[in-house]
């Protein structure tokens, strides 16, 4: 089974979306309720980072029996340093963000814990690909 | 304990989300960092917060938060209540602070 959601840089209104949306499906397949909670968490955390720090981008959901494929990709400015990107507390988020409570650099360390493989690609000035693969069944 | 419980008890004021008033109450959590909600807060939980912008419900929703409660008198903005209607889950409001709110909250909880 696929899925495509398209991302739009700036817009926090309709940031946890495709999250929502994956949440539905997961539970129409009975996937147990704490995977689901992971999935979900790593999911929005992308949204929200395509949001804040990209201009637009396209999330991908590819799911079968064992495990849950998901592949954000942006275009936007990339991270530089994607180790310095991923330490709890990193943020290049701007006061406005910050303000509506986004930007306290959790957002990476989130992913990371709330997914079982984790891949990320970055091209400074291009744009951004994460890859997270959950397992969904035993 | 449910949502309607603790409105009566701490006095609170229901924006919106009514019909959402009967969910149980497990326990609660106060931040005003949405990763922060995302990644500790429980389901069941009554999030007590200062942030009253949409994205305080697309979080709810996911992490099914039971109510949010605002503090210092602060009121939900119109698409945030849009929302809460939506999913059935109640904003509330309460003139006290985080600090007291929390301290209300946790005693009637845990008593
Ligand atoms: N898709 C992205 N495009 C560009 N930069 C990103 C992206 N995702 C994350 N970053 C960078 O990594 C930092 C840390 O991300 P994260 O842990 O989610 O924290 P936050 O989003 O709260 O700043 C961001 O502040 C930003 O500099
Ligand atoms: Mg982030």
């Amino acid at each position: 089974m696929q899925f495509k959601y398209d991302l739009e840089g700036g817009n926090f209104s309709r940031a946890g979306h495709a999250s929502s949306e994956v949440k539905k499906i997961l539970k129409q397949l009975n996937v147990d309720a704490r995977i689901i909670k992971r999935i979900v968490v790593a999911l929005y955390e992308g949204e929200v980072n395509v949001v804040a720090h990209a201009h637009k981008g396209v999330v991908m959901v590819d799911i079968d029996e064992k495990r849950i494929y998901i592949r954000i990709e942006d275009e936007g400015p990339g991270i530089p340093d994607i180790n310095l990107a991923m330490q709890e507390g990193f943020s290049t988020a701007s006061a406005s963000v910050r303000e509506m409570g986004f930007g306290a650099g959790m957002g990476l360390p989130n992913i990371k814990k709330n997914t079982d493989q984790l891949n990320i690609e970055s091209e400074v000035g291009k744009g951004t690909v994460l890859e997270m693969t959950t397992m969904i069944s035993s | 304990m449910k949502v309607c419980d603790i409105k009566e008890k701490l006095n609170l004021t229901l924006f919106c989300g009514g019909l959402g008033l009967d969910r149980v109450v497990e326990n609660g959590y106060v931040s005003d960092l949405l990763s922060d909600v995302m990644g500790n807060a429980n389901e069941g939980d009554v999030w007590i917060t200062l942030q009253t912008h949409k994205n305080i419900m697309a979080v709810a929703s996911l992490k099914d938060i039971a109510a949010i409660i605002l503090v210092k008198g602060l009121k939900p903005d119109e698409a945030t209540m849009a929302h809460s209607e939506e999913e059935q889950i109640p904003i509330l409001g309460t003139t006290m602070e985080a600090f007291e709110l929390a301290g209300k909250l946790y005693k009637l909880l845990n008593s």
